[in-house]
């Protein structure tokens, strides 16, 4: 079913119809979420599922082989002391590092972890459609199965939609069956909920296979009432096309007492079926080792500390 | 025989204690002329610095709720009345009265800051209005904070006329910059430690200590302060303040000393908004 | 993969029930007069918490006696700032001790710690807060350069929001002068009796507040006592009616804050995650024990569909049991006499012809419980439209223009609150505009602050409570 065909005036309407978004309901009901206590063998479900769930991230300019190999190991193995700690979801990199990663992951016991890259002209998006293009292609071909590439905000904002449809139309084309789409909205910039809910849908629409909210890099990333609204655009579009898209947060999600939230957003928003890093991501990098030190916690009963998690 | 160890009297900046950045010091004597201490002596450049924290704390401060500022205010009750023994010390100390009488001007102080602390989630109420218009519009009023306010309290109150300045500014949602009185300027540095100690956030009341006809025409000049309370200001300095302070218009005003909502009321603006009725 | 949530109970260890406990008349605990007694008891295990004492008319008069010499040598004299700080120090220790009182009015009245945690113990401490800053203020409340206090009154407060209908109550009354001699209900009295500690530890004079339990005798002894100058009653229509009645000819004046049926309007442009939010906060929270519930909810007919789809959906998500469990939302109905009402009222339902759906869940075994329910194709002639239900029951009726949802919400005897929703703002002042409801919510719902007085039209009552407004009740030369 096409609920959309590109144009302009189809791709308005669309967006149109949806409802629109009142900040204080949806300020309230995130926060009345965060207020759930999950405790013991809920707790201890949810800190194996969040860790399963990241994409480990390093996107810095001073990225080098050493370090992304050293991001690889601690994917495969969070845990040297503890192999019944999950591996993570990813591993999330700049497209030049991309086989690096690979390369390494590949040589420990990784096979199964995806390797995504950040495109398009990450994190600004400012850049011309070949230049993006390229930045994907090359991510592609060096073994990226996921590719991350951020919209046009400018374009989004002055209200060029079809700018920013027929980008994400060109970046899946270019995926193929080689990698599925995440679809980075930078919610900080489109500030408002509502734009937050136009843009999810025209992401879906264009052919996102995941919704994700932030590159990262700015503030505010991803915040409950953000990441609610997305959960509940992938969970209308589903009743309206009968296929579940992805949602990822990234960027501010530090603590287990974070990322459990999120997890009971997920649950009570779009439902348990989201529950599988098939479905949700969560972009982070210190998160892990807070997560680990819950879950030794849980395991034997005291607080650990920074030197019984790895520095990577 | 015990020495006992004597406070250092700094400036009260975005929530912290600096020296003055000249160094400067100047004496205060008590009531019968002997050393009490040397207080900063304010600069150019502390006023400067004061005025950029006070609007730095401006968007917090006056964008939170009613309720959180009148708790606010009164912790801020709770911390002097802890602290009543040293205010009567100093008021004792500085204007020279029984502590009998420095006593009840710290009780009454006190007593103020409650009273003001009971006006910030009411003053709407009774200033603000729903206005009957000729036609299917809702249009309502509301007084809002309107900014930084600099204060120069009354020169010869230690504490009272202090508090009296400061409280009815912030329980409107302003921030403050505030120059001691000249010859009486300890309690408004303890009340600034008062201040300190009590989850009012730092920049919303900043305090110098200084000489006032130095200060008061930079106040005046100065573009990013919105109003002034010139209660404390000579003749000549008010009407220099007033000169100067036209640059931007600022609100300023002289207060007697009896308590009243239009002292929080001369600080705000009048919002009036209108809407249609319509199906 | 299933994510369930193990249990997360609120400890009980932070609180100390007495085995029984005396009235609390002139500063102290002290016996009832005969020894007639009764038990409260948790609504969700059934167990007794603790033996209450049944006030007689005789110890009504002991705490009228009580109130009306603190308020003649002590209360009338004060200096109203002073008066206004003790108020304070009421709120600050209210404040400390916000879990103890958390956890006992879960325990006594069923409802979800969540709630008491985060909605009724705030808000009864900020009531507190609120009114200590008017007590010098009065000049400036709109009743006269000299308003004086009527002196003593006397409060009866229901079982639905037990401390805080206290707070509503007592907080102005003090805060006006006068003094108060304060029924709690029968089934819900033991943060009433908490709050009497509270009095005693910040220095409150004796007799100033007076806490008298016991059932609708002890009321009715309240009510009709000459020494009584004031009657504030929240309460059924029924019982508000009758105090009307009583108190005719006798001089004292009355505030009522009685039933509802309130209109949630929901037109086809609203925000409608966050109206399904609103519809669900609006007739669930607090277990629809709520006098301003938004129990019709009258939905714009083209938006019907799509509505109770993520309405159901919404709501299959409720998590009833354990009041105790923080992750609880839905808790025990206060007592087995109001679970037989909601179950008697709701089975009209069903019987004219409405169409009944409920989430499936598993209800305790003991306690008294009810699943959270809607009436789909409910009409305005039927019962379950008409009468208050005081459960987490929603009916919901359909409309096709505003003008007939503004009519079908004004069709009712009640006129408490109503819902607006609509992105559309024009719309939202002028349904405000039109609807005969004291209290309007528009995209919200069951919200409530100090500074905003609350109250009904019609047969929902006489007078508001909180914000400037709420004070003219409790003064001479206010309303009648």
């Amino acid at each position: 079913m096409q609920l959309v065909d590109g144009t302009d005036s189809s791709i308005r309407r669309f967006l149109k119809q949806l409802p629109g978004v009142d900040q204080v309901g949806a300020e309230s009901r995130a926060a009345m979420l965060a207020t759930r206590s999950i405790k013991t063998a809920s707790k201890k479900w949810a800190i194996d599922c969040a860790i399963s769930m990241i994409d480990l991230t390093t996107l810095e300019g001073c990225d080098t082989d050493g370090k992304v190999r050293a991001l690889c190991t601690k994917a495969v193995h969070p845990d040297p002391t503890d192999s019944t700690v999950p591996s993570v979801g990813a591993i999330c990199v700049y497209n030049d590092k991309v086989a690096t990663a690979r390369k390494h992951l590949d040589a420990i016991g990784g096979q199964s972890i995806p390797v995504a890259a950040v495109s398009t002209a990450f994190p600004s998006g400012r850049a011309s459609l070949e230049v993006k293009k390229q930045d994907t292609l090359d991510a592609l071909n060096n073994g990226a199965t996921e590719i991350d590439m951020v919209i046009d905000r400018g374009a989004f904002l002055t209200g060029d939609l079809v700018k920013v449809f027929t980008e994400i139309v060109y970046i899946k084309e270019l995926c193929g069956d080689r990698a599925h789409l995440k679809v980075i909205l930078e919610t900080g910039e489109l500030v408002t909920l509502d734009n937050v809910r136009k843009a999810s849908h025209l992401a879906m629409a264009a052919g996102a296979d995941f919704i994700k909210t932030s590159t990262g890099k700015i503030s505010p990333a991803a915040t409950a009432p953000v990441v609610l609204v997305m959960l509940e655009a992938v969970r209308d579009w589903y009743a309206m096309t009968g296929i579940r898209i992805g949602v990822k947060p990234a960027g501010g999600i530090r603590t287990t007492k974070d990322a459990i939230k999120q997890l009971v957003l997920v649950r009570e928003t779009a439902g348990e079926e989201w529950l599988t890093p098939k479905l949700f991501r969560i972009g982070a990098s210190a998160l892990l080792n807070d997560l680990l030190m819950q879950r030794m916690k849980l395991r034997n009963g005291n607080y650990a500390g920074p030197n019984y998690v790895t520095l990577d | 025989m015990r020495i006992d160890i004597r406070k250092t009297y700094k400036l009260y900046i975005g929530g912290a204690f600096p020296r003055s950045e000249s160094g400067r010091t100047y004496e205060v004597k008590d009531a019968k002329s002997n050393f009490i201490a040397n207080p900063a002596q304010a600069s150019r450049k502390d006023l400067r610095d004061a005025v950029t924290a006070a609007r730095g704390a401006l968007g917090g401060w006056s964008s939170a709720t009613a309720f959180n500022r009148s708790q606010i205010l009164y912790r801020i009750a709770e911390m002097m009345e802890a602290r009543s023994d040293e205010f009567v010390e100093e008021i004792a100390l500085l204007e020279g009265v029984s502590r009998v009488a420095a006593k009840k001007q710290v009780n009454q102080a006190i007593d103020t800051w409650v009273w003001y602390c009971g006006w910030c989630d009411k003053i709407s109420t009774v200033a603000g209005s729903t206005n009957p218009i000729s036609g299917p519009f809702y249009n309502f009023t509301v007084p809002e904070s309107l900014g930084v306010v600099g204060i120069f309290p009354a020169q010869k109150s230690a504490l009272l006329g202090l508090v009296q300045a400061i409280a009815p500014v912030i329980a409107g949602g302003n921030t403050a910059v505030v120059v001691a009185s000249q010859k009486f300027p300890l309690c408004a540095v303890t009340l600034s430690e008062a201040l300190a100690t009590s989850d009012l956030p730092g920049g919303v009341v900043n305090i110098l200590t200084g000489i006032t006809s130095e200060l008061a025409p930079w106040m005046g000049a100065h573009m990013d302060v919105d109003a002034i309370d010139a209660t404390g200001l000579s003749k000549e300095l008010d009407k220099e303040v007033r000169v100067s302070g036209a640059d931007n218009l600022k609100r300023i005003h002289k207060f007697s000393s009896s308590d009243t909502p239009q002292r929080m009321l001369a600080f705000m603006e009048y919002k009036t908004v209108w809407h249609p009725i319509g199906i | 993969m299933t994510f369930e949530y193990s249990p997360a109970p609120e400890s009980t260890a932070i609180v100390d029930i007495s085995a029984q406990y005396g009235l609390f008349i002139n500063g102290k605990f002290v016996d009832a007069k005969g020894s007639k007694t009764f038990n409260t008891i948790n609504p969700a295990t059934e167990k007794v918490l603790s033996k209450i004492a049944h006030a007689q008319a005789s110890d009504v008069d002991k705490a009228v006696a009580a109130a009306r010499t603190a308020y003649t040598k002590v209360w009338s004299k004060m200096a109203p700032q002073e008066r206004g700080k003790y108020l304070f120090r009421i709120a600050r220790i209210m404040q400390e001790r916000a879990r103890e009182f958390a956890v006992l009015e879960t325990m006594d009245n069923g409802k979800p710690i969540r709630e008491t945690r985060d909605i009724d113990i705030p808000l009864a401490a900020a009531h507190f807060f609120y009114h200590a800053g008017w007590a010098d203020k009065l000049k400036y409340a709109g009743a006269g350069d000299n308003p004086r206090p009527h002196g003593v009154v006397g409060q009866i407060i229901p079982w639905n929001f037990p401390l805080l209908m206290l707070a509503w109550k007592i907080a102005p009354a003090l805060a006006t002068g006068n003094t108060v001699v304060l029924k709690p209900a029968e089934t819900t009295p033991l943060t009433a009796l908490l709050f009497a500690e509270v009095c005693q530890q910040a220095g409150l004079p004796a007799g100033v507040v007076n806490i008298v339990t016991g059932d609708g005798a002890t009321g009715s002894a309240l009510v009709n006592h000459p020494d009584i100058d004031k009657i504030a009653f929240t309460g059924s229509t029924g019982v508000g009616k009758g105090i009307a009645r009583a108190i005719a000819g006798t001089g004292k004046s009355a505030t009522l804050e009685l039933g509802g049926k309130g209109a949630n309007i929901v037109f086809d442009d609203s925000p409608i995650d966050q109206t399904v939010e609103g519809i669900v906060s609006g007739i669930f929270f607090n277990q629809g024990h709520v006098c301003c519930a938004g129990s019709r909810l009258l939905v714009q007919e083209n938006v019907h569909e799509e509505l109770i789809e993520k309405l159901k959906r919404r709501i299959s998500q409720i998590r009833v049991g354990d009041p105790l469990d923080k992750n609880t939302d839905l808790g025990a109905i206060n007592s087995a006499a109001q679970l037989a009402r909601i179950k008697e009222i709701s089975s009209s339902g069903d019987t004219e012809g409405a169409q009944r759906w409920s989430p499936e869940c598993t209800l305790p075994e003991k306690g008294f419980w009810y699943p959270p329910t809607i009436f789909t194709g409910v009409t305005q002639a039927n019962r379950i439209a008409q009468e208050e239900i005081f459960g987490p029951v929603l009916s919901v009726l359909t409309f096709r223009t505003p003008q007939e949802a503004i009519d079908k919400a004004n069709n009712t005897p009640y006129g408490l609150s109503a819902g607006v929703w609509t992105e559309k703002g024009s719309r939202i002042l002028w349904a405000a505009k039109q609807l005969k409801a004291g209290v309007i919510w528009a995209n919200t719902f069951n919200k409530f602050d100090p500074a905003s007085p609350f109250g009904g039209y019609k047969e929902s009552g006489w007078g508001r409570e909180g914000g400037r407004h709420g004070l003219a009740a409790y003064l001479k030369g206010g309303e009648k």
